[in-house]
């Protein structure tokens, strides 16, 4: 035994006798993870953080998060001599004076937004491929609260260095908070401590920012984390993958390897945007000052749907009532828009439980096309933040393309509602049509181009069956019916109980699966087969296959894998 | 077949059909493992192995550069050396970790087996057994407890720790509102003879000085002490105020507000009625104000009434005259709340 493996063992003993890690060890060191590109996803939410902990930790060093009023002398010299708080005047000695403070800023900076991006694309994939099906539906609830989490940290952070653009915000917030009916006014001074701005605000930002978001945010990505290695990753469909087995690399050494490798890659592209890309020059807009504001800003863009809801709304709908105001101007778009959205995300799970009857787990993820009308929703439901989102630059938008802001935002009124509708119609039907062309595909198998004339005259064209993995990956799937239920009387004639919720849940039933297009089944292959003289696919050269009858590309349909056109006969 | 219907009823697989397996494929099992160039040649696999350490070698030199660099290139004096200072830290740091991010990448990739593995999954569900004796330990516990029989003290001890957070909650609440006195939004610095000044000099106007078609971004006169301290910028959130002169033949005024301009000049709170950004943008030609944050459009002619946008009701209008010198002074404090709504404002 060489002296490195002498000492290994020394300290493995050390540490079992103590902990029993050896266990441990046993049962996670060759654990299998399933290998996807669309899993790194989550990957880069969670090592966003871990370079947003670090960076973080570096500008705590040097921030001061206070109001108190002072005159600012340094770099850069437009500041020089501006009075401006103590948040404002450690942002710029950050940035000017401590070596790699701004780049470290601009990291920070960075890792949020990507951080962000990289949680919104994650949930996408998770939805999209139905991972959020039993048992993970508590996981998926953990994760939105993660997102919300984000938001929270991005925006509380985003305020700190209480410059112009940011106060701007908060003053917005403040607008938004006062809209709450009763008690909007008592929420506004609970925020600020009084009256906007005040001399709080920072101080209190500055501890939800670096104390009790982030506490919050480990302890639920632990929770997540726990969560995925209870229930083991999900993965894509495929031969030999089931819902009862978990095929993939083991943890060590691969995905020590992959994974702690892509943390340096992450880390390494942020160092890079950091580097070479300016975000936030804070010295560019000022201290804050109530007076100021600049056309043309913009909100890190996962606040930009709440800008453009807030854009979009009409003002007609502000509402005195009995001498109370109600402005549903402000609450519709900055809180029951966001409100209706998040619930969405909640309950989508368990809806799509409830109208499928489907209590087994699922680990084998769905291709988006097998199931139309979820992946239709969540088309629509991106459309709609998309166009929120794209609504919350409609002056970018205007001066960039000279067009009428009014006639912009106008169109983008009526997007928000035909959009969707129009993105989940459009949705659904590709997903059908992918889903027939996976049929036909079965069926008749790949167009070779090869064409073929027989003795006779007729033109055929030469069709490749598809292998057995290609193949189960198109028929390895449920298409769903709608549930039936109990009628409304029983064999007595006596009105059932619960009878009108079941045929409600049926009609929601009936939207989700009325339209879909079954799997092939092995004897309709068989029966595509035989249609012609005699059903082989491959390695009988004598014979031919001719498909059902059915037009494909305008003429008839052959498949033959390897014979070659004077082999053939009818 | 191939434009086979989404009713039809062709394909009689159903995942509730008894029976469906039969008319289901079979799963073709694992596919077949491809060997990888570095499996099957050991010169690719030194190759890459050679690629591998020139990557982790690219890391430390990244992170002997980005040493070189922190002492070599001083943030220094101006914007363009902080820069470039955080441009050469930045890619030193870059090349530091892609190096290693990179290079254990493509070790995994190329050399590691990737031969794959299965492991079992197992039901989420306890076993009826460990159900059993779980709901077993929670009886035997409460029992142990006797919470069931104890009525009283089961209601004492909810009680108690109901109300504790109380002690928490009640001073934190108290205090974290400052005096709780929301009716400061009703009331501006502004009051009868203050004058106008400009912002954010705090030089006071004159009348003559505004000409027509012009702008001014105007603050209370208040002494250069008050402008300094911080309480001011809580009144100055409230208080500020965009002054415009229009052609009086061109100013539309409102029965009860005849008199609150001075010869065309016209003041209203540059607060905006929807969420509270400053209306900053004045568009001469059509004497609107635009709001930067959300667009609403108020047209300064015509009693700040919204035009467009999401706000609903017009900016509060300043009531103006001019003092024995000629400067622009207020006639009162504006006679309704500024900024945005809330529940009780008129109230």
């Amino acid at each position: 035994m060489s002296t490195t493996a002498k000492a290994a063992a020394g300290t493995a003993d050390y540490l079992d006798q103590r902990t029993g890690v050896g266990k441990a060890v046993k049962e996670f060191a060759r654990k299998v993870f399933p290998d996807h590109w669309s899993f790194l996803l989550g990957e880069i939410a969670l090592y966003s953080f871990v370079v947003l902990l670090i960076s973080g930790v570096f500008l705590t060093m040097f921030f001061v998060p206070s109001m108190a009023l002072i005159e600012y002398h340094g770099q850069p010299a437009s500041m020089d001599g501006v009075l401006m708080s103590e948040a404002f005047a450690s942002t710029l000695h950050t940035s000017f004076e401590v070596r790699g403070g701004l780049l470290m800023r601009q990291i920070h900076h960075w890792a949020a937004l990507l951080f962000m991006a990289a949680i919104v694309t994650h949930m996408m994939r998770v939805f999209f491929t139905g991972a959020f099906r039993k048992p993970r539906e508590v996981n998926w609830i953990v994760g939105i609260v993660l997102m919300i989490l984000g938001l929270a940290a991005g925006f509380s952070g985003y305020s700190l260095p209480d410059d112009v653009l940011s106060g701007n915000g908060l003053r917005i917030t403040d607008g938004v908070v006062k809209s709450i009916p009763l008690i909007g006014s008592y929420m506004s001074y609970f925020i600020f401590g009084g009256e906007f701005p005040g001399e709080d605000i920072i101080p209190r930002l500055f501890t939800v920012h670096i104390l009790l978001v982030p506490a919050l945010i480990l302890a639920l990505i632990a929770l997540h984390l726990f969560f995925v290695v209870l229930h083991k990753h999900t993965q894509y469909p495929g031969g030999g993958r089931t819902d009862k087995n978990v095929v993939g690399f083991p943890l060590f050494p691969v995905y020590v390897a992959k994974a702690g490798g892509f943390f340096f890659v992450v880390f390494g592209i942020l160092a890079l945007m950091g580097g070479t890309m300016s975000i936030n020059n804070v010295w560019n807009y000022g201290p804050y000052d109530p007076s100021p504001v600049g056309a043309g800003a913009q909100p890190d863009w996962y606040m930009l749907f709440l800008e453009g809801s807030l854009r979009l709304m009409p003002g007609q709908t502000e509402y005195v009532i009995g001498g109370y105001t109600l402005s549903l101007n402000v609450l519709i778009p900055a809180v029951v828009i966001p409100g209706l959205l998040f619930t969405f995300l909640i309950v989508y799970p368990f809806l799509e439980a409830a109208v499928t009857k489907d209590k087994r787990e699922h680990h084998v993820l769905d291709r988006p096309r097998n199931v139309p009308v979820r992946t239709g929703l969540g088309v629509a439901f991106l459309t709609a933040f998309i166009i929120l989102a794209l609504a919350g630059s409609n002056d970018l938008i205007a001066t960039h393309f000279s067009m009428s802001l009014n006639a912009i935002t106008w169109v983008f009124r009526i997007l928000f509602f035909a959009g969707p509708v129009f993105a989940f119609w459009i949705t659904k039907r590709i997903c059908l049509g992918l889903q027939r062309k996976d049929r036909e595909l079965v069926l008749h198998g790949h167009e070779t181009g090869r064409i073929v004339r027989f003795a006779h005259g007729e033109y055929i064209e030469v069709h490749r069956p598809l292998d057995e993995q290609e193949r189960w990956l198109r028929v390895n799937y449920d298409a769903h019916r709608p549930l039936e239920i109990e009628p409304a009387q029983d064999a007595r004639g006596v009105r059932r109980k619960g009878y009108k919720k079941d045929r409600r849940m049926q009609r929601l039933s009936r939207f989700f699966y009325e339209d879909r297009v079954e799997p092939v089944t092995p004897a309709e292959l068989a029966a595509a087969h035989s249609h012609g003289e005699h059903d082989t696919l491959a390695g009988a050269p004598e014979h031919q296959e001719i498909g059902s009858g059915a037009p494909v590309g305008g003429g008839r349909t052959i498949v033959s894998p390897e014979t070659g056109p004077d082999e053939q006969n009818r | 077949m191939s434009d086979h219907q989404h009713s039809s009823e062709v394909g009689t697989t159903s995942s509730n059909a008894p029976g469906a397996e039969l008319e289901r494929f079979d799963d073709p099992g694992l596919p077949e493992h491809k060997s990888r160039m570095a499996d099957r040649d050991p010169k690719a696999a030194k190759r890459a192995e050679r690629q591998i350490v020139v990557l982790f070698a690219i890391s430390v030199i990244g992170t002997i550069a980005s040493l070189i660099v922190y002492f070599a290139v001083p943030p220094g004096e101006t914007t363009a050396s902080v820069r470039l200072s955080t441009l050469a830290l930045g890619l030193g740091m870059a090349f530091a970790l892609l190096g290693i991010g990179v290079g254990a990448v493509h070790w995994a990739k190329t050399l590691m087996s990737d031969h794959e593995h299965v492991d079992e999954r197992h039901e989420q569900r306890s076993s009826e057994e460990v159900r059993a004796e779980a709901v077993k330990a929670l009886t035997d516990g409460a029992q142990d407890s006797g919470i069931g029989r104890r009525g009283v003290l089961k209601g004492a001890v909810i009680s108690a720790l109901a109300l504790f957070p109380l002690t928490i909650a009640v001073p934190l609440i108290g205090s974290v509102g400052g005096d709780w006195n929301v009716s400061k939004f009703r009331h501006t610095r502004w009051e009868r003879g203050m004058r106008l000044a400009i912002d954010p000099s705090g030089r006071p106007i004159k009348a003559a000085d505004v000409t027509i078609g012009s702008a001014v971004h105007v603050i209370p006169d208040v002494s250069e002490e008050e402008r300094l301290s911080h309480a001011w910028i809580t009144e100055k959130a409230k208080a500020v105020v965009l002054l415009v002169r229009l052609d009086p033949r061109e100013l539309k005024e409102a029965e009860d507000r005849v008199g609150w301009s001075y010869d065309g000049i016209v003041a209203y709170s540059k607060i905006c009625t929807h969420v509270g950004c400053p209306v900053a943008l004045y568009e001469q030609q059509t004497h609107h104000l635009l709001c930067p944050c959300h667009q609403s459009t108020f047209d300064v002619a015509d009693g700040a009434k919204v035009v467009f946008g999401p706000a609903k009701r017009p900016l509060p209008q300043l009531p103006i005259t001019v003092d024995d010198e000629g400067y622009l002074i207020a006639q009162d404090d504006f006679d309704e709340p500024v900024g945005p709504s809330y529940w009780e404002r008129l109230k």
